[in-house]
Protein backbone atom coordinates (compact mmCIF):
# COMPACT_ATOMS: atom_id res chain seq x y z
CA UNK A 1 0.00 0.00 0.00
CA UNK A 2 1.77 3.40 -1.62
CA UNK A 3 1.12 6.66 0.59
CA UNK A 4 0.21 9.35 -0.86
CA UNK A 5 1.07 12.92 0.77
CA UNK A 6 -2.35 13.94 2.48
CA UNK A 7 -3.23 17.14 1.12
CA UNK A 8 -6.11 18.89 3.51
CA UNK A 9 -8.02 21.28 0.42
CA UNK A 10 -8.82 18.37 -1.06
CA UNK A 11 -10.92 15.12 0.76
CA UNK A 12 -13.53 16.79 2.85
CA UNK A 13 -16.66 17.15 2.94
CA UNK A 14 -18.56 16.92 -1.31
CA UNK A 15 -18.94 19.54 -3.31
CA UNK A 16 -22.59 20.75 -3.45
CA UNK A 17 -22.46 21.32 -7.23
CA UNK A 18 -25.10 19.52 -9.60
CA UNK A 19 -25.46 15.74 -10.02
CA UNK A 20 -23.53 15.52 -13.13
CA UNK A 21 -23.98 11.44 -13.23
CA UNK A 22 -26.55 9.49 -11.94
CA UNK A 23 -27.40 6.00 -11.68
CA UNK A 24 -31.05 4.95 -10.60
CA UNK A 25 -31.57 1.48 -9.62
CA UNK A 26 -28.82 -0.28 -12.22
CA UNK A 27 -28.67 -3.72 -12.76
CA UNK A 28 -26.72 -6.06 -14.34
CA UNK A 29 -26.37 -9.86 -14.85
CA UNK A 30 -23.65 -11.83 -16.76
CA UNK A 31 -25.16 -15.05 -17.50
CA UNK A 32 -26.40 -16.03 -14.15
CA UNK A 33 -23.89 -13.66 -12.10
CA UNK A 34 -25.79 -10.49 -10.94
CA UNK A 35 -23.01 -8.40 -10.74
CA UNK A 36 -24.95 -5.12 -9.91
CA UNK A 37 -28.13 -5.29 -8.25
CA UNK A 38 -29.93 -2.00 -7.40
CA UNK A 39 -26.77 0.31 -7.85
CA UNK A 40 -28.05 4.15 -6.63
CA UNK A 41 -25.35 6.71 -7.28
CA UNK A 42 -25.08 10.34 -7.96
CA UNK A 43 -21.36 12.28 -8.43
CA UNK A 44 -21.54 15.68 -8.69
CA UNK A 45 -20.17 18.24 -10.45
CA UNK A 46 -16.39 18.36 -9.28
CA UNK A 47 -16.74 15.69 -6.85
CA UNK A 48 -13.79 13.09 -6.25
CA UNK A 49 -15.62 9.68 -5.88
CA UNK A 50 -13.57 6.28 -5.06
CA UNK A 51 -14.63 2.98 -5.19
CA UNK A 52 -13.40 0.05 -3.38
CA UNK A 53 -14.06 -3.23 -2.48
CA UNK A 54 -13.15 -6.95 -2.99
CA UNK A 55 -12.19 -7.90 -6.53
CA UNK A 56 -15.22 -9.48 -8.21
CA UNK A 57 -17.50 -7.21 -6.13
CA UNK A 58 -18.58 -5.21 -9.48
CA UNK A 59 -16.59 -2.19 -9.28
CA UNK A 60 -15.08 -2.02 -12.60
CA UNK A 61 -17.87 -3.17 -13.97
CA UNK A 62 -20.07 0.08 -12.59
CA UNK A 63 -17.14 2.16 -14.03
CA UNK A 64 -17.90 0.65 -17.16
CA UNK A 65 -21.34 1.13 -17.30
CA UNK A 66 -21.19 5.06 -16.87
CA UNK A 67 -19.87 5.56 -20.77
CA UNK A 68 -21.50 2.34 -21.85
CA UNK A 69 -18.78 0.41 -22.31
CA UNK A 70 -20.68 -2.01 -20.80
CA UNK A 71 -24.74 -2.39 -20.92
CA UNK A 72 -26.84 -2.79 -18.24
CA UNK A 73 -30.07 -4.86 -18.01
CA UNK A 74 -32.03 -2.25 -16.10
CA UNK A 75 -31.93 0.96 -14.70
CA UNK A 76 -31.26 4.73 -16.12
CA UNK A 77 -27.90 6.46 -16.37
CA UNK A 78 -27.52 10.07 -16.69
CA UNK A 79 -24.30 12.15 -17.38
CA UNK A 80 -25.35 16.11 -17.11
CA UNK A 81 -28.79 15.34 -17.47
CA UNK A 82 -28.92 13.49 -20.80
CA UNK A 83 -29.98 10.22 -20.68
CA UNK A 84 -26.96 6.94 -22.04
CA UNK A 85 -27.94 6.85 -25.61
CA UNK A 86 -28.14 3.50 -27.37
CA UNK A 87 -25.19 2.73 -29.28
CA UNK A 88 -24.18 5.10 -32.51
CA UNK A 89 -23.26 9.00 -33.45
CA UNK A 90 -25.18 10.46 -29.97
CA UNK A 91 -22.96 7.73 -27.83
CA UNK A 92 -20.05 8.55 -29.01
CA UNK A 93 -20.57 12.52 -29.13
CA UNK A 94 -21.41 11.72 -24.98
CA UNK A 95 -18.37 9.13 -24.80
CA UNK A 96 -15.97 12.20 -25.83
CA UNK A 97 -16.98 14.42 -22.76
CA UNK A 98 -15.93 11.14 -20.36
CA UNK A 99 -12.38 10.40 -20.28
CA UNK A 100 -11.35 6.92 -19.30
CA UNK A 101 -8.18 5.34 -18.22
CA UNK A 102 -8.26 1.71 -18.05
CA UNK A 103 -5.89 -0.60 -16.06
CA UNK A 104 -4.28 -1.83 -18.92
CA UNK A 105 -3.61 1.89 -20.47
CA UNK A 106 -4.55 1.03 -24.10
CA UNK A 107 -2.53 3.20 -25.46
CA UNK A 108 -2.51 2.59 -29.02
CA UNK A 109 0.43 0.63 -30.31
CA UNK A 110 0.77 1.79 -33.63
CA UNK A 111 1.07 5.40 -33.03
CA UNK A 112 3.63 7.69 -31.25
CA UNK A 113 2.82 9.16 -27.72
CA UNK A 114 2.26 12.36 -29.11
CA UNK A 115 -0.22 11.13 -31.67
CA UNK A 116 -1.96 9.30 -29.18
CA UNK A 117 -3.01 12.21 -26.97
CA UNK A 118 -3.70 14.52 -31.10
CA UNK A 119 -6.00 11.67 -32.44
CA UNK A 120 -8.93 12.58 -30.22
CA UNK A 121 -8.42 16.16 -31.28
CA UNK A 122 -7.84 15.71 -34.71
CA UNK A 123 -10.67 12.86 -35.16
CA UNK A 124 -13.52 13.32 -32.98
CA UNK A 125 -12.89 17.11 -32.10
CA UNK A 126 -11.98 18.01 -35.40
CA UNK A 127 -9.24 20.04 -34.13
CA UNK A 128 -6.58 21.43 -36.64
CA UNK A 129 -3.49 19.54 -36.21
CA UNK A 130 -1.44 22.68 -34.89
CA UNK A 131 -3.69 23.78 -32.27
CA UNK A 132 -4.13 19.89 -31.00
CA UNK A 133 -0.29 19.35 -31.10
CA UNK A 134 0.02 22.61 -29.35
CA UNK A 135 -2.26 21.46 -26.53
CA UNK A 136 -0.86 17.47 -26.61
CA UNK A 137 2.86 18.34 -26.11
CA UNK A 138 1.27 21.10 -22.96
CA UNK A 139 -0.81 17.96 -21.79
CA UNK A 140 2.37 15.89 -21.80
CA UNK A 141 4.25 18.39 -20.24
CA UNK A 142 1.47 18.70 -17.62
CA UNK A 143 2.02 14.77 -16.68
CA UNK A 144 5.72 14.90 -16.76
CA UNK A 145 6.59 12.77 -20.03
CA UNK A 146 6.86 16.00 -22.51
CA UNK A 147 10.38 14.37 -23.67
CA UNK A 148 8.52 11.46 -24.50
CA UNK A 149 6.32 12.48 -27.22
CA UNK A 150 8.36 10.96 -29.98
CA UNK A 151 8.31 7.22 -28.54
CA UNK A 152 6.04 4.78 -29.26
CA UNK A 153 4.22 3.46 -25.79
CA UNK A 154 6.01 0.04 -25.73
CA UNK A 155 9.34 2.00 -25.12
CA UNK A 156 7.55 3.38 -22.16
CA UNK A 157 7.56 2.51 -18.70
CA UNK A 158 4.28 1.35 -17.51
CA UNK A 159 4.11 5.10 -15.17
CA UNK A 160 4.83 6.78 -18.32
CA UNK A 161 2.48 4.86 -19.96
CA UNK A 162 -0.57 5.55 -17.70
CA UNK A 163 0.29 9.08 -16.95
CA UNK A 164 0.42 9.45 -21.70
CA UNK A 165 -3.80 8.01 -21.32
CA UNK A 166 -4.47 9.92 -18.82
CA UNK A 167 -3.48 12.68 -20.68
CA UNK A 168 -4.66 11.38 -23.55
CA UNK A 169 -8.13 11.51 -22.04
CA UNK A 170 -7.75 15.16 -20.79
CA UNK A 171 -7.10 16.11 -24.52
CA UNK A 172 -10.94 15.75 -24.74
CA UNK A 173 -11.75 18.20 -22.28
CA UNK A 174 -13.91 15.66 -20.43
CA UNK A 175 -16.77 16.66 -17.86
CA UNK A 176 -16.16 14.03 -15.74
CA UNK A 177 -12.65 11.47 -15.22
CA UNK A 178 -13.30 7.64 -14.83
CA UNK A 179 -10.38 5.74 -13.79
CA UNK A 180 -10.61 1.98 -14.06
CA UNK A 181 -7.86 0.89 -11.27
CA UNK A 182 -5.69 2.76 -13.36
CA UNK A 183 -2.48 1.43 -11.05
CA UNK A 184 -3.24 -2.34 -10.68
CA UNK A 185 -0.91 -3.24 -13.66
CA UNK A 186 1.88 -0.81 -12.26
CA UNK A 187 4.98 -2.02 -10.80
CA UNK A 188 5.45 -0.31 -6.81
CA UNK A 189 8.19 2.31 -7.59
CA UNK A 190 5.55 4.17 -10.25
CA UNK A 191 2.29 3.89 -8.80
CA UNK A 192 3.10 7.38 -7.13
CA UNK A 193 3.69 9.22 -10.06
CA UNK A 194 0.21 8.43 -11.47
CA UNK A 195 -1.17 8.95 -8.12
CA UNK A 196 0.53 12.36 -8.04
CA UNK A 197 -0.91 13.27 -11.46
CA UNK A 198 -4.22 12.40 -9.71
CA UNK A 199 -4.00 14.12 -6.97
CA UNK A 200 -3.29 17.48 -8.78
CA UNK A 201 -6.43 16.63 -11.34
CA UNK A 202 -8.31 16.34 -8.25
CA UNK A 203 -7.32 19.47 -6.75
CA UNK A 204 -7.75 21.28 -10.01
CA UNK A 205 -11.58 20.54 -9.47
CA UNK A 206 -12.08 17.09 -12.03
CA UNK A 207 -15.03 15.17 -11.27
CA UNK A 208 -13.27 11.60 -11.40
CA UNK A 209 -14.89 8.41 -10.46
CA UNK A 210 -11.90 6.39 -9.17
CA UNK A 211 -11.65 2.83 -9.04
CA UNK A 212 -9.30 1.76 -7.08
CA UNK A 213 -6.65 -0.47 -4.34
CA UNK A 214 -4.64 2.66 -2.68
CA UNK A 215 -6.30 3.30 0.38
CA UNK A 216 -3.73 6.14 0.69
CA UNK A 217 -5.27 7.66 -2.42
CA UNK A 218 -8.84 7.22 -1.33
CA UNK A 219 -8.17 9.11 2.21
CA UNK A 220 -5.97 12.12 0.64
CA UNK A 221 -7.62 12.56 -2.48
CA UNK A 222 -11.72 11.79 -2.20
CA UNK A 223 -14.40 13.44 -1.09
CA UNK A 224 -16.53 10.13 -1.14
CA UNK A 225 -15.62 6.45 -0.84
CA UNK A 226 -17.81 4.21 -2.12
CA UNK A 227 -17.73 0.38 -0.92
CA UNK A 228 -18.97 -2.07 -2.89
CA UNK A 229 -19.22 -5.81 -2.45
CA UNK A 230 -21.29 -8.47 -3.88
CA UNK A 231 -22.79 -6.28 -6.79
CA UNK A 232 -24.09 -4.37 -4.31
CA UNK A 233 -23.18 -0.63 -2.61
CA UNK A 234 -22.47 -1.40 1.01
CA UNK A 235 -21.43 1.83 2.56
CA UNK A 236 -20.87 5.24 1.08
CA UNK A 237 -19.20 7.57 3.10
CA UNK A 238 -16.39 10.62 3.35
CA UNK A 239 -12.85 8.96 3.85
CA UNK A 240 -11.91 10.12 7.45
CA UNK A 241 -15.24 8.26 8.60
CA UNK A 242 -15.37 5.38 6.26
CA UNK A 243 -11.23 4.39 7.14
CA UNK A 244 -11.60 5.10 10.74
CA UNK A 245 -15.51 4.14 11.87
CA UNK A 246 -17.00 2.03 9.13
CA UNK A 247 -20.13 0.92 9.66
CA UNK A 248 -20.99 -2.54 7.94
CA UNK A 249 -19.17 -5.50 9.22
CA UNK A 250 -18.61 -6.28 5.22
CA UNK A 251 -16.59 -3.14 5.07
CA UNK A 252 -14.59 -3.70 8.79
CA UNK A 253 -13.78 -6.91 7.33
CA UNK A 254 -12.42 -6.02 4.07
CA UNK A 255 -10.26 -2.86 5.89
CA UNK A 256 -8.90 -5.17 8.40
CA UNK A 257 -7.65 -7.91 6.02
CA UNK A 258 -6.04 -4.66 3.80
CA UNK A 259 -4.93 -2.27 6.38
CA UNK A 260 -3.27 -4.55 8.95
CA UNK A 261 -0.56 -6.31 6.79
CA UNK B 1 10.47 -26.61 -77.73
CA UNK B 2 9.87 -24.30 -80.33
CA UNK B 3 6.38 -23.62 -79.54
CA UNK B 4 7.33 -20.91 -77.23
CA UNK B 5 9.09 -19.01 -79.90
CA UNK B 6 6.91 -19.77 -82.98
CA UNK B 7 3.54 -18.53 -80.27
CA UNK B 8 5.68 -15.91 -78.45
CA UNK B 9 2.96 -13.60 -79.13
CA UNK B 10 -0.01 -15.70 -78.21
CA UNK B 11 2.07 -16.86 -74.88
CA UNK B 12 2.92 -12.78 -73.96
CA UNK B 13 -0.93 -11.95 -74.76
CA UNK B 14 -2.06 -14.97 -72.62
CA UNK B 15 0.84 -13.91 -69.92
CA UNK B 16 -0.69 -9.90 -69.82
CA UNK B 17 -4.04 -11.61 -69.74
CA UNK B 18 -3.62 -13.42 -66.34
CA UNK B 19 -1.54 -10.73 -65.12
CA UNK B 20 -4.65 -8.09 -66.14
CA UNK B 21 -7.12 -10.09 -64.73
CA UNK B 22 -4.79 -11.34 -61.46
CA UNK B 23 -4.48 -7.79 -60.33
CA UNK B 24 -7.51 -6.49 -61.24
CA UNK B 25 -9.50 -9.68 -59.02
CA UNK B 26 -7.31 -9.38 -56.21
CA UNK B 27 -7.69 -5.30 -56.22
CA UNK B 28 -11.62 -5.96 -55.96
CA UNK B 29 -11.14 -8.90 -53.41
CA UNK B 30 -9.28 -6.92 -50.93
CA UNK B 31 -11.82 -4.12 -51.30
CA UNK B 32 -14.75 -5.89 -51.05
CA UNK B 33 -13.20 -8.41 -48.25
CA UNK B 34 -12.09 -5.65 -46.00
CA UNK B 35 -15.48 -4.30 -46.17
CA UNK B 36 -17.00 -7.60 -45.73
CA UNK B 37 -14.53 -7.76 -42.50
CA UNK B 38 -16.12 -4.91 -41.37
CA UNK B 39 -19.37 -5.92 -41.57
CA UNK B 40 -18.95 -9.16 -39.59
CA UNK B 41 -17.52 -6.74 -36.72
CA UNK B 42 -20.13 -4.42 -36.86
CA UNK B 43 -22.43 -3.70 -34.08
CA UNK B 44 -25.63 -3.54 -36.35
CA UNK B 45 -27.01 -7.33 -37.11
CA UNK B 46 -28.20 -6.70 -40.17
CA UNK B 47 -24.58 -6.05 -41.71
CA UNK B 48 -23.12 -8.79 -39.58
CA UNK B 49 -25.96 -10.97 -41.08
CA UNK B 50 -25.15 -9.49 -44.72
CA UNK B 51 -21.68 -10.54 -44.04
CA UNK B 52 -22.07 -14.05 -42.73
CA UNK B 53 -23.97 -14.77 -45.52
CA UNK B 54 -21.46 -13.27 -48.24
CA UNK B 55 -18.61 -15.26 -46.71
CA UNK B 56 -20.83 -18.50 -46.29
CA UNK B 57 -22.45 -18.58 -49.95
CA UNK B 58 -19.26 -17.70 -52.52
CA UNK B 59 -16.84 -19.56 -49.87
CA UNK B 60 -18.67 -22.72 -50.03
CA UNK B 61 -19.49 -22.39 -53.60
CA UNK B 62 -17.82 -24.03 -56.29
CA UNK B 63 -15.97 -21.52 -58.32
CA UNK B 64 -17.00 -22.74 -61.62
CA UNK B 65 -20.12 -22.54 -60.90
CA UNK B 66 -19.82 -18.60 -59.86
CA UNK B 67 -18.36 -18.26 -63.30
CA UNK B 68 -21.44 -20.18 -64.89
CA UNK B 69 -23.65 -18.11 -63.07
CA UNK B 70 -21.17 -14.58 -63.65
CA UNK B 71 -21.19 -15.58 -67.63
CA UNK B 72 -24.58 -16.94 -68.21
CA UNK B 73 -27.09 -15.22 -65.25
CA UNK B 74 -25.30 -12.20 -64.81
CA UNK B 75 -25.51 -10.94 -68.01
CA UNK B 76 -29.46 -11.61 -68.80
CA UNK B 77 -29.72 -9.07 -65.83
CA UNK B 78 -26.93 -6.48 -65.67
CA UNK B 79 -24.01 -5.78 -67.43
CA UNK B 80 -25.42 -7.22 -71.11
CA UNK B 81 -22.40 -7.26 -73.23
CA UNK B 82 -19.90 -7.29 -70.68
CA UNK B 83 -16.14 -8.46 -71.50
CA UNK B 84 -15.29 -11.89 -70.36
CA UNK B 85 -12.38 -9.70 -68.67
CA UNK B 86 -15.31 -8.08 -66.59
CA UNK B 87 -17.44 -10.79 -65.93
CA UNK B 88 -14.16 -13.11 -65.31
CA UNK B 89 -13.14 -10.25 -62.08
CA UNK B 90 -16.31 -10.38 -60.88
CA UNK B 91 -16.41 -13.85 -60.49
CA UNK B 92 -13.19 -13.93 -58.85
CA UNK B 93 -12.77 -11.06 -57.12
CA UNK B 94 -16.48 -12.04 -55.13
CA UNK B 95 -15.26 -15.20 -54.64
CA UNK B 96 -11.51 -14.44 -53.31
CA UNK B 97 -13.34 -11.57 -51.20
CA UNK B 98 -14.65 -14.09 -48.57
CA UNK B 99 -11.18 -15.64 -47.83
CA UNK B 100 -9.78 -11.94 -47.60
CA UNK B 101 -12.46 -11.45 -45.15
CA UNK B 102 -12.18 -14.31 -43.13
CA UNK B 103 -7.78 -13.57 -43.20
CA UNK B 104 -8.51 -10.12 -42.22
CA UNK B 105 -11.22 -11.07 -39.32
CA UNK B 106 -8.51 -13.23 -37.90
CA UNK B 107 -6.84 -10.24 -38.33
CA UNK B 108 -8.99 -7.95 -36.35
CA UNK B 109 -9.32 -10.23 -33.22
CA UNK B 110 -5.60 -10.66 -33.10
CA UNK B 111 -5.73 -6.96 -32.03
CA UNK B 112 -6.15 -6.46 -27.98
CA UNK B 113 -9.46 -5.83 -27.17
CA UNK B 114 -8.67 -2.71 -24.89
CA UNK B 115 -7.60 -0.85 -28.10
CA UNK B 116 -11.28 -0.50 -29.72
CA UNK B 117 -12.42 0.32 -26.34
CA UNK B 118 -10.41 2.96 -25.63
CA UNK B 119 -10.91 4.52 -29.01
CA UNK B 120 -14.32 4.12 -28.19
CA UNK B 121 -13.91 6.01 -25.00
CA UNK B 122 -12.72 8.75 -27.26
CA UNK B 123 -15.09 8.95 -28.57
CA UNK B 124 -15.03 7.23 -31.94
CA UNK B 125 -17.28 5.81 -34.41
CA UNK B 126 -17.46 2.07 -34.82
CA UNK B 127 -15.53 2.73 -38.60
CA UNK B 128 -13.04 5.60 -36.99
CA UNK B 129 -12.20 2.57 -34.45
CA UNK B 130 -11.59 0.19 -37.16
CA UNK B 131 -9.74 2.65 -39.74
CA UNK B 132 -7.91 4.42 -37.23
CA UNK B 133 -7.04 1.75 -34.50
CA UNK B 134 -8.24 -1.73 -35.55
CA UNK B 135 -7.04 -2.55 -39.13
CA UNK B 136 -3.74 -1.01 -38.95
CA UNK B 137 -2.22 -3.20 -35.75
CA UNK B 138 -4.27 -6.18 -37.89
CA UNK B 139 -2.32 -5.56 -41.07
CA UNK B 140 0.87 -7.19 -39.70
CA UNK B 141 -1.04 -10.73 -38.80
CA UNK B 142 -2.91 -10.78 -42.07
CA UNK B 143 -0.08 -10.46 -44.64
CA UNK B 144 1.05 -13.44 -44.47
CA UNK B 145 -2.41 -15.21 -44.86
CA UNK B 146 -3.38 -12.93 -47.96
CA UNK B 147 -0.19 -13.80 -49.83
CA UNK B 148 -1.31 -17.48 -50.06
CA UNK B 149 -5.21 -16.27 -51.08
CA UNK B 150 -3.25 -13.36 -53.83
CA UNK B 151 -1.57 -16.74 -54.97
CA UNK B 152 -4.39 -19.19 -55.10
CA UNK B 153 -6.13 -16.35 -56.97
CA UNK B 154 -3.37 -16.38 -60.11
CA UNK B 155 -3.83 -20.09 -60.31
CA UNK B 156 -7.85 -19.79 -60.07
CA UNK B 157 -7.96 -17.25 -63.08
CA UNK B 158 -6.88 -20.26 -64.89
CA UNK B 159 -10.79 -21.30 -65.00
CA UNK B 160 -11.78 -17.92 -66.68
CA UNK B 161 -9.76 -19.40 -69.31
CA UNK B 162 -11.66 -22.22 -69.61
CA UNK B 163 -14.85 -19.52 -70.54
CA UNK B 164 -13.23 -18.17 -73.35
CA UNK B 165 -10.69 -15.13 -71.80
CA UNK B 166 -7.31 -14.50 -73.21
CA UNK B 167 -5.17 -15.61 -70.48
CA UNK B 168 -2.00 -18.29 -70.16
CA UNK B 169 -4.57 -21.67 -69.75
CA UNK B 170 -6.51 -20.42 -72.68
CA UNK B 171 -3.39 -20.04 -74.92
CA UNK B 172 -2.04 -23.37 -73.66
CA UNK B 173 -5.45 -25.04 -74.71
CA UNK B 174 -5.60 -22.88 -78.07
CA UNK B 175 -1.85 -24.69 -78.67
CA UNK B 176 -2.98 -27.93 -77.41
CA UNK B 177 -5.24 -27.88 -79.69
CA UNK B 178 -3.26 -27.06 -82.50
CA UNK B 179 -1.61 -30.67 -81.99
CA UNK B 180 1.54 -29.16 -80.47
CA UNK B 181 3.12 -31.99 -77.54
CA UNK B 182 1.36 -31.09 -74.40
CA UNK B 183 4.28 -31.63 -72.11
CA UNK B 184 6.45 -28.57 -73.62
CA UNK B 185 3.30 -26.71 -73.77
CA UNK B 186 2.29 -26.83 -70.32
CA UNK B 187 6.24 -26.45 -68.96
CA UNK B 188 6.02 -22.94 -70.70
CA UNK B 189 2.62 -22.16 -69.25
CA UNK B 190 3.76 -23.17 -65.48
CA UNK B 191 6.94 -21.13 -65.87
CA UNK B 192 5.09 -18.39 -66.59
CA UNK B 193 2.93 -18.82 -63.43
CA UNK B 194 5.84 -19.20 -61.42
CA UNK B 195 6.95 -15.81 -62.66
CA UNK B 196 3.58 -14.76 -61.21
CA UNK B 197 3.19 -16.27 -58.08
CA UNK B 198 6.75 -15.92 -57.51
CA UNK B 199 6.48 -11.49 -58.11
CA UNK B 200 3.58 -12.22 -55.71
CA UNK B 201 5.44 -13.97 -52.54
CA UNK B 202 8.44 -11.57 -53.26
CA UNK B 203 5.82 -8.49 -52.49
CA UNK B 204 4.56 -9.71 -49.77
CA UNK B 205 7.54 -10.39 -48.25
CA UNK B 206 9.07 -6.91 -48.71
CA UNK B 207 5.29 -5.62 -47.00
CA UNK B 208 5.97 -8.07 -43.98
CA UNK B 209 9.27 -7.08 -43.55
CA UNK B 210 8.08 -3.12 -43.92
CA UNK B 211 5.98 -3.50 -40.81
CA UNK B 212 8.25 -5.45 -38.74
CA UNK B 213 10.19 -2.26 -38.90
CA UNK B 214 7.38 0.22 -38.29
CA UNK B 215 7.62 -0.92 -34.74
Amino acid sequence: MSEVPVTKNAGGPAPTGDPLVVLDNVNKHFGALHVLQDINLTIRRGEVVVVIGPSGSGKSTLCRTINRLETIDTGDISIDAKPLPQEGRELARLRADVGMVFQSFNLFAHKTVLENVMLGQTKVRKTDKATAEEKARALLDRVGVGAQAEKYPAQLSGGQQQRVAIARALAMDPKVMLFDEPTSALDPEMINEVLEVMQQLARDGMTMVVVTHEMGFARSAANRVVFMADGKIIEEAEPNQFFNNPRSDRAKDFLSKILHH
Amino acid sequence: MNVLLDYLPEFRDGFLGTLAITASAALLALVLGVLIAGFRVSPVPPLRVFGTAWVTVLRNTPLTLLFLVAFFVVPQIIFQGASPYVLGTLALGFYTSSFVCEAVRSGISTVPLGQAEAARSLGMSFSQTLRLIVLPQATRTVIPPLSSIIIALTKNSAIAGAFGYGELFNVSKLLNDKGYAIAWIFLWTALAYLVVTFAISGLFRLLERRMGVAR
